[in-house]
């Protein structure tokens, strides 16, 4: 493959355009079981030990549509706004490649599951609806491995397991400005079919795959330019290298007094660069037709209205539901609801805590800290809701300082124990007893004449030094605002 | 017991009086379908084992005074486009010689459930593309009735085994004809139903929208009863009908008189005189049982052939793709990079016929041309079904030639596709409409070879077709 690098402009002259990109969002319904089989989708598993003479396109074996893939797909649609059709038709996409046993691919074409749907994005604090051009179905092809075998040199070898996968294909219009607004674009999908349900969209699993047609003009152009295809956008940093790249890449040409081709560009993460694969010539010419092996897709009022009612909340109504419900403000509201495991999190510690409000510092402020350190994300995190529950359910009962709290949060999380398997076994508990508060704040102003006699002098910030003292004697099982009281009272 | 004549009623009672047991009568059927099968090529593929097991299990639900089912013992064959597990299913391909299905069709289990006694798989043309049998890579069937004559095709060895007596009953496949030609210029009862009638999973695709399973046998209770067992929906072809299976042999005895039935005139042109003498002969026959006839139109019917070519070519071309080279043990030797991989593979592994389908649907289906051929087709296709629906509020059958014209000689037509493609001219509207229509034999030429009657219905209303069947052959029609 040429490695010649293409000239790119500078900033200045990157200025002057404007980009235009429509993205290809593919996405994997998270289904048990394949979209025309039975086989699980689990991944994982050995090569080619998830398969069947359906999925294997073995030669009479027939495809049958799984009813709960169509439910999710219907859930995506509506999800992004789409207008759901009565009746959709499913299609042949005729090409040769040795992971796609039948030959074809099942998906649909003129008449797709849905359309004519958007998506707002928030662009440096500016609401922009991205159109959604069409939502529509179709299997996964296996996958061809070409290194990592003793004789990768001489053979590719092809793992059939991802074969009948159920996807779905989220074709946006040209109606993105630009790499940035394309990154916001992918995260607010990614965030709505999570919410929705519909897919877990992770990328290291290929969930979540996306190719982008790119052109350039100038600011102020009508006519939109040639485009280029960029395939292998296999995650959310990839992505904005690539259209960067690729934006800069057309710019110069055109700068330089040359012309963007029509063509097929790949993304070489290594290169970081788009390098051409094949051109409009040679571009495939799929054959679509109906597929004959399956009945036109027919949705009926009722079944729509019952996967309408089954629909789990999205995440703009989870957000104002935060701050109706629980009080918070609208920025924590925000980052409780990046994601569903976030959001499902939350409300699970809300729960069981009884104080939503000092839930969402917790699960917003001090977890999170400790996940990235660890490299995890919230559905893998050791200590489970109900466990931060309960630890911030003890602070707001009084029974335990924030500060000791603290302390006790990285031991739960090292450990998986809980908040009072902890305590119990150091002897932690928050200083309730005031009799026992009252000597040791005696002892603190036994200790300290000199202070003692500042604070009456009238230099009362004096106070913050007591309460430190106190909160270093109870080893932070103090109440501070209780210790600031008794303290007050004493040196009165 | 007279294994070439040997009728379905009488296998039950000789097995239910134990004059024979299923396993002896499976041994005696094999042993006579080896020693005849030189004469016409017609099996491809014995499978003895299987057959003892099958009728193992009929003998001991016998002995444990169990009811085997309807076609216990029956000696069965398969054509080879439909898949038995662990059996060899070649398609009359060289690009599945070796291609051992992990799986069984559905009408292929749903006839080992009611008894039957799979015996092996026959020849065909390659891929059921071709009118002959003369395009199977296993060489070509000769009709029994003239054993210089093609039995017809695709399903000329299903045909042919039933005619000769080498199988009680058999399963063929019809796409434009490949059933009922066969049973035609064979002497044989076959039946195409209604589409949707009898799953297709497990028959390998030539044009899934055309497919159709049926049955052949020598009589038409026998077809009737094979069909019982088999017709149903079936959950793993999303194609397959919900309605409910009526037993046809209920209707079987009903008679014919004040039954309507529609002669359409564009099916009596250009007949070869001989065939169409022996229609006419079957026309009077029905009168005297008391049919009412009347001459009707199915005034798209020009159109059938070229509509159908692009519609089965179209969906051939996509439907062959999966031969490769990857899988199915055939690889072109000659390969050294994948895309030479594809095109030798395929050169070498298809035959002329299948390469000429799928070149033709390649093109019909190709950017720019859709809308011209393969839209245009269906719009045709949708007509010819009106068509169908029109005459069916007038009539309640319709009687037609199989083939324009009896068995021809081996390579008679083998250079000329155009003249082999119009041997369905009569067969192929029958298919692209779905409804309902079988070959009973009618008579013979003066030279001797079988003539076929067609007999066609309304969607699902096989039992008005085979009604109209059991009627003639009661009175003599298939040696009119």
């Amino acid at each position: 493959m040429a490695t010649t690098t293409a000239p790119l402009a500078t900033p200045e002259m990157i200025a002057r355009y404007e980009p235009v990109i429509g993205l290809e969002v593919h996405c994997q319904l998270q289904t048990n079981t394949k979209i025309f089989c039975r086989c699980p989708t689990s991944f994982g598993a050995a090569p080619n030990t998830n398969v069947c003479p359906v999925c294997l396109g073995l030669p009479g074996a027939l495809p049958v549509l799984n009813q709960h893939a169509v439910e999710l797909a219907i859930q995506a649609a509506l999800a992004l706004n789409c207008q759901v059709r009565r009746k959709s038709i499913f299609a042949r996409k005729n090409y040769f490649y040795p992971d796609l046993p039948k030959g074809y691919q099942i998906s649909q074409y003129d008449r797709p599951l849905a359309e004519h749907g958007w998506l707002e994005v928030t662009v440096e604090g500016v609401k922009k609806r991205i159109g959604v051009t069409r939502v529509h179905m179709e299997d996964d092809a296996g996958k061809s491995i070409h290194d990592g075998f003793k004789d990768s040199g001489v053979y590719s070898y092809v793992d059939l397991n991802r074969c009948g996968t159920p996807l779905i294909e989220i074709v946006s219009e040209p109606d993105i400005r630009g790499s940035e607004e394309a990154y916001q674009y992918m995260t607010e999908i990614k965030q709505v079919l999570q919410f929705a349900g519909v897919s877990t969209c992770d990328m290291e699993k290929g969930h979540l795959r996306c190719d982008a047609n790119v052109s350039v003009r100038l600011k102020g152009a009508e006519k939109f330019g040639t485009k280029a295809e960029v395939k292998n956008l296999n995650s959310f940093r990839f992505m904005k290298q690539a259209l960067d790249y690729e934006i800069a890449r057309q710019v110069a040409l055109i700068e330089g007094g040359g012309r963007v081709t029509q063509e097929t560009r790949l993304w070489n993460t290594e290169l970081g660069e788009t390098v051409g694969m094949r051109s409009k010539e040679a571009a495939h010419d799929y054959r679509y037709f109906p597929e004959p092996d399956l009945v036109p897709l027919e949705i009926s009022e009722a079944w729509l209205g019952r996967v309408k009612a089954a629909m789990p909340e999205l995440p703009a109504a989870r957000r104002a539901r935060f701050v109706e419900s629980y009080g918070l403000r609208d920025y924590d509201a925000q980052v409780l609801t990046l994601s569903r495991a976030i959001s499902d999190y939350y409300e699970r510690v809300a729960q069981t805590s009884g104080d939503p409000k000092l839930a969402a510092n917790w699960v917003a402020g001090e977890l999170p800290g400790l996940l990235k350190a660890d490299g995890k994300e919230i559905e893998e995190s050791p200590v489970p809701a109900e466990k931060l529950g309960e630890l911030v359910g003890l602070i707001a009962k009084g029974e335990l300082t924030g500060k000791l709290a603290k302390e006790i949060l990285p031991k739960m999380y090292a450990t998986g124990d809980s908040a009072k398997t902890i305590m119990e076994r150091e002897g932690l508990k928050a200083m309730s007893d005031t009799g026992e508060l009252e000597k040791i704040i005696d002892s603190v102003i036994a200790a300290n004449p000199k202070q003692v006699e500042q604070y009456r002098g009238g230099k009362t910030a004096v106070m913050a030094f007591f309460v430190g003292q106190v909160m270093k004697a109870t080893r932070g099982q103090a109440n501070p605002a209780t210790a600031t009281g008794i303290l007050a009272r004493k040196l009165a | 017991m007279d294994i070439p004549k040997l009728t379905i009623p009488e296998i039950q009672k000789g097995l239910r009086t134990r004059q024979f047991s299923a396993v002896e009568l499976a041994g005696e059927a094999l042993r006579f379908a080896q020693a005849e099968n030189p004469k016409t090529n017609a099996y491809l593929i014995f499978s003895e084992e299987r057959a003892q097991a099958a009728a193992r299990r009929v003998d001991e639900q016998l002995a444990r005074g169990e009811e085997p089912g309807p076609l216990a013992g029956v000696p069965a064959a398969v054509k080879d486009v439909i898949v038995t597990k662990g059996l060899r299913t070649t398609c009359g391909s060289r690009l599945l010689e070796h291609f051992i299905p992990p799986y069984d069709a559905t009408a292929v289990t749903r006839l080992e459930q009611a008894g039957g006694v799979i015996i092996g798989k026959t020849n065909c043309d390659e891929f059921a593309m071709g009118s002959s049998n003369e395009n199977s890579a296993y060489g070509p069937v000769r009709n029994p009735a003239a054993l210089d004559r093609v039995p017809g095709g695709s399903s000329g060895g299903s045909a042919a085994v039933v005619a000769q007596g080498t199988a009680v009953v058999s399963l063929g496949s019809d796409t434009g004809g490949s059933i009922r030609q066969p049973a035609s210029f064979c002497g044989a009862v076959g039946v195409t139903p209604t589409y949707g009638r009898v799953s297709r999973y497990g028959l390998v695709a030539f044009a899934s929208s055309l497919d159709h399973i049926g049955p052949f046998s020598r009589t038409v209770h026998e077809s009737a009863l094979l069909l019982n067992t088999i017709a149903g929906r079936d959950p793993l072809d999303a194609t397959s009908a919900f309605a409910p299976v009526p037993d046809y042999r209920e209707s079987l005895d009903q008679g014919v008189r004040g039954l309507r039935i529609g002669l359409p005139k564009e099916y009596f042109a250009g007949l070869a005189s001989d065939s169409g003498g022996q229609i006419h002969k079957g026309i009077e026959l029905l009168k005297k049982l008391g049919c009412e006839f009347a001459e009707v139109s199915l005034p798209h019917t020009e159109y059938a052939v070229p509509c159908y070519y692009i519609i089965c070519t179209a969906e051939a071309s996509s439907n062959l793709a999966r031969y490769d080279g990857i899988r199915y043990t055939m690889r072109s030797k000659n390969a050294t990079t994948l895309s030479e991989a594809y095109r030798k593979t395929r050169g070498e592994g298809f035959g002329a016929e299948c390469k000429r389908r799928i070149m033709l649907g390649t093109y019909v289906l190709s950017a720019g041309y859709y809308d011209a051929y393969y839209l245009k087709a269906q719009r045709v296709r949708a007509l010819i079904a009106q068509d169908f629906r029109n005459v069916f509020q007038n009539v309640d059958a319709l009687i037609t030639p199989v083939s324009p014209f009896p068995a021809f000689k081996l390579g008679e037509k083998l250079d000329d596709p155009l003249q082999m493609y119009l041997s369905d001219i009569y067969t192929i509207t029958g298919d692209l409409a779905g409804v309902p229509c079988m070959s009973v034999p009618c008579g013979k030429t003066s030279e001797g070879l079988p003539v076929g009657m067609q007999i066609l219905t309304k969607h699902f209303d096989e039992p008005g077709m085979f009604r109209v069947a059991a009627a003639f052959e009661r009175a003599g029609g298939f040696e009119v």
